[in-house]
């Protein structure tokens, strides 16, 4: 019972804080909204027994990607924005998306099987705790995406150094 | 599991009673006399001039993109450090070439005075 109720309270808080998030006029309280709904997300992954992950989602997106998002919303200064009618598009179109996605997602939930294949079961998973079992999967079998995610970052420093940095020039 | 995270929740729940609490307490006990001067910003006691809104330097997004990168590679290590015991110097050495790939990036935001504020 106390798993179902943990489990709808971060289901309904979790929808109710995007819902809000995307109706802000202000932007800055999206973010703000946005910073409650990270912590309600690593609050999800700690119920799935993912501490790792949860700690990551407070860490990476609460600490540092949301104050990415805070700073581009101020670099942009949105003076006008928040005084222009809100933008909203045709309705028909997107019920249709939505009923769209919504076919899609209920096709994939349909064909999804719980039961964990391989040596990666829960049960190993609680015994060698998450952080070791994960640990141990990322750096022997998936060594070569690991050092990938080394390039990417590479390119996303040279890609904002120089993207501001000529803005600075000139 | 969930259960051994409950000094956390308890933790964060106090907390925001606290911060609320003391909100709503002093919108309930203090006193509202307000008149135009004291509702004016104060800037050390000059008039205001212009606007609050102010476009921020693009140089915010620079040190904001850094510290995120910075921050994944750093939680990279945790799941490192964990394992390192039963990897051992395989792990290592992988972890170095990791730690050089970033390092190319840093030494590239140092040359090109992204570290610099003027």
């Amino acid at each position: 019972m106390l798993p179902k109720l943990f489990f709808g309270y971060y289901a309904v808080v979790i929808t109710f804080l995007s819902v809000l998030i995307i109706t802000r006029k202000n932007p800055v309280h999206s973010v703000m909204w946005m910073l409650l709904l990270f912590f309600h997300i690593a609050g999800l992954y700690l119920f799935l027994n993912a501490e790792f992950i949860a700690a990551i989602q407070v860490i990476v997106y609460a600490g540092a990607i949301l104050v990415l998002f805070l700073f581009v919303v101020l670099l942009l200064n949105l003076r006008e924005e928040l005084q222009v009618k809100r933008f909203v598009g045709s309705w028909p179109a997107g019920l249709i998306i939505a009923a769209g996605m919504l076919a899609i997602v209920v096709n994939v939930i349909k064909s999804f099987t719980a039961a964990p294949r391989g040596i990666y079961s829960i049960e190993y998973i609680k015994n060698a705790t998450h952080t070791k079992a994960l640990g141990q999967v990322l750096y022997t079998e998936y060594l070569f995406p690991f050092e990938i995610a080394s390039l990417i970052l590479l390119v996303a420093i040279i890609g904002a150094i120089v993207l501001a940095k000529r803005k600075l020039r000139s | 599991m969930p259960s051994d995270y409950l000094p956390i929740l308890m933790f964060m729940m106090v907390a925001t009673a606290f911060g609320m609490g003391a909100l709503i307490l002093g919108e309930i006990f203090r006193i509202k006399r307000s008149y135009p001067e004291k509702l004016m910003p104060y800037e050390s006691g000059n008039p205001p001039v212009g606007e609050p809104r102010m476009r921020f330097s693009v140089k915010f997004y620079i040190i904001a993109m850094l510290f995120v990168v910075f921050d994944v590679e750093a939680v990279f290590l945790y799941p490192w450090a964990i394992v390192f015991d039963k990897i051992g110097f395989y792990a290592f050495i992988e972890m170095i070439i990791f730690i050089v790939i970033l390092f190319v990036g840093y030494i590239y935001a140092w040359k090109k005075e992204a570290f610099t504020w003027d």
